[in-house]
């Protein structure tokens, strides 16, 4: 991507941002009640929890995601890919038909009863809920793969291996990316979720926490800090898309 | 005369019954080249992935150097029209990866495709994506990833066939060029019958589905650039014309 794009892209975002600032602090004005307050005082907030405990809260937050997002790729990427053979593919549909549309947040009892009600339990929520997503966009990928290509390869002399590793997978990457950022706005919503009863750590804790105490300003300080988390979580997701599938954007 | 590909009968039908290919039969010597055109739908493109090892023909034999084909060999390599090039891959890595396949350490590749890529006018193109191409390029960057693995026979599906009529004319003279210097055996499969004619020195025409040989035109005077323009190599069109015509009634 050309420098000049590269800077383009940074001050739109410092824009956006500028905006939604002066937005959060006009509507705070019209309101004038104490469950909307300013943006000065929540970044005082903010920067006062830094002090305090907002940034281990944090951490146990994005570490709960990050697990999450993990075991969900690590899982749902491999079932996928194999759907590019029809006759995996029609194994692998019927569950995907059966299972996908169940709000899986409802399967919370169950995975407290096998997982315990500790971290555990909380990473596996998240994760069902991605592993979904990433599959079935993977699964349509990977169908969708042109035969000629692994024809072609296969006329190299590939192995089933190396089918996977040389189209089966770049193929689909780009699709699979595009998944996992859609999911993070899912993942986030889970996690608070989760993290909003039997925890004393998290940001999804700190929200609820501060709330019960009607300290108004460490909640959005919470709020915030969450905010921050998918943001960085999309930045980190975007460079590495940049990276792996060049391709896509040359 | 040694045969370098043999076609025994070969007939294929799909698992959902649709018959593709009946009893075809005709043999390509060594160093000769053929070209393959019938309508659309007749089985080209199932006889040439028998040859290249990636189907199998529900009866008949198709024979390379005297052998049963039976896995994609190194001897052969495939060309297609589209989708031959990955697009995730950049035009050295393209090149390179049948000799990635069989093995070739990073170094022999370098030594394998740098002058190959020189030699096709690609040099300057080794780190760019296919689709940063124009059509004829790619087009020469699937020769280049064939001609790596040095292959014997060159099986070609309709190589040509999106390109322009002037790149199209360029990319004949490169491969008649191939042809003539390498001493490769050709299998070229056209829908453009002066195509077919300009590089084949034996025309097999084939009938609508199920494909049947109708006819092998015998081409001698093929080899020669100027071919184009000579009474003969438009006499050898009205031929072709004419048999696919009959093979279609
Ligand atoms: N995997 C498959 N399963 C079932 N039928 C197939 C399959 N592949 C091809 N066919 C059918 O077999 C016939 C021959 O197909 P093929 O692609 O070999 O024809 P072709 O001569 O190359 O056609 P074209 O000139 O359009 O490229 C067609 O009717 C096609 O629909
Ligand atoms: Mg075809």
């Amino acid at each position: 991507m050309p420098r000049s794009e590269t800077e383009h892209r940074r001050w739109s975002y410092l824009i956006a941002g500028l905006l939604l600032i002066v937005l959060w602090q006009a509507i705070s004005v019209l309101l004038n009640s104490i469950a909307l307050p300013t943006p000065l005082t929540v970044f005082y907030a903010f920067i006062a929890g830094l002090k305090d405990d907002l940034l281990s809260h944090l951490l146990v937050s994005a570490a709960r995601v990050g697990y999450g997002i993990v075991l969900a790729l690590s899982l749902a990427v491999p079932l996928g890919l194999i759907s590019y053979k029809k006759g995996a593919d029609k194994i692998i549909t019927p569950f995907i038909y059966l299972l996908y549309p169940i709000p899986h947040i409802v399967l919370l009892p169950l995975i407290i009863l096998l997982f315990g009600i500790g971290d555990l339990s909380k990473v596996i929520l998240i994760a069902i809920i991605v592993f979904f997503q990433i599959l079935v966009t993977t699964r349509d990928a990977a169908r969708n793969i042109s035969t000629n290509y692994i024809y072609s390869l296969l006329s190299l002399g590939a192995t089933d291996k190396d089918v996977y590793k040389h189209v089966v997978f770049p193929a689909c990457l780009p699709k699979i990316l595009t998944a996992l950022r859609i999911s993070i706005g899912t993942a986030i919503a889970v996690l608070f979720f989760v993290e909003s009863f039997a925890t004393r750590k998290g940001l999804g804790y700190l929200i609820m926490d501060s709330w019960s105490r009607m300290d108004y300003p460490d909640l959005y300080a919470a709020i915030v800090s969450m905010a921050l988390l998918g943001f960085c979580l999309y930045v980190v997701l975007e460079l590495v898309e940049r990276k792996v599938c060049a391709w896509v954007y040359v | 005369m040694r045969f370098m590909i043999e076609a025994e009968g070969i007939s294929k039908v799909y698992q959902d019954g649709t018959e593709a290919l009946r009893e075809v039969c005709f043999e390509v010597p060594e160093g000769e080249s053929c070209s393959i055109i019938g309508p659309s739908g007749c089985g080209k493109t199932s006889l040439l992935f028998i040859f290249s090892g990636i189907l199998k023909p529900t009866s008949g034999k198709a024979l390379i150097e005297g052998k049963e084909v039976a896995s994609p060999s190194r001897e052969v390599a495939l060309i297609l029209q589209d989708y031959g090039l990955f697009p995730w891959k950049t035009v050295y890595e393209n090149v390179s990866l049948g000799l990635e396949l069989r093995g070739y350490g990073k170094k022999e590749r370098q030594e394998i495709v740098l002058p190959l890529l020189d030699d096709l006018d690609l040099k300057d193109f080794a780190n760019h994506y296919p689709k940063q191409l124009s059509g004829g390029m790619q087009q020469r960057v699937g020769f280049a990833r064939a001609l790596a693995l040095n292959p014997e026979i060159l099986v070609m599906d309709e190589p040509l066939s999106s390109l322009d009529a002037l790149t199209r004319e360029t990319l004949q003279n490169f491969l008649l060029a191939l042809w003539k210097n390498k001493g490769l055996t050709m299998l070229l499969v056209t829908h453009n019958i002066e195509e077919a004619v300009f590089l084949g020195r034996e025309i097999i025409v084939l009938s609508p589905r199920p494909g049947r040989v109708v006819k092998i035109v015998k081409n001698h005077n093929v080899g020669e650039v100027n071919y184009r323009n000579t009474e003969d190599f438009f006499d050898k069109c009205r031929e072709v014309r004419q048999s696919i015509e009959d093979g279609a009634t």
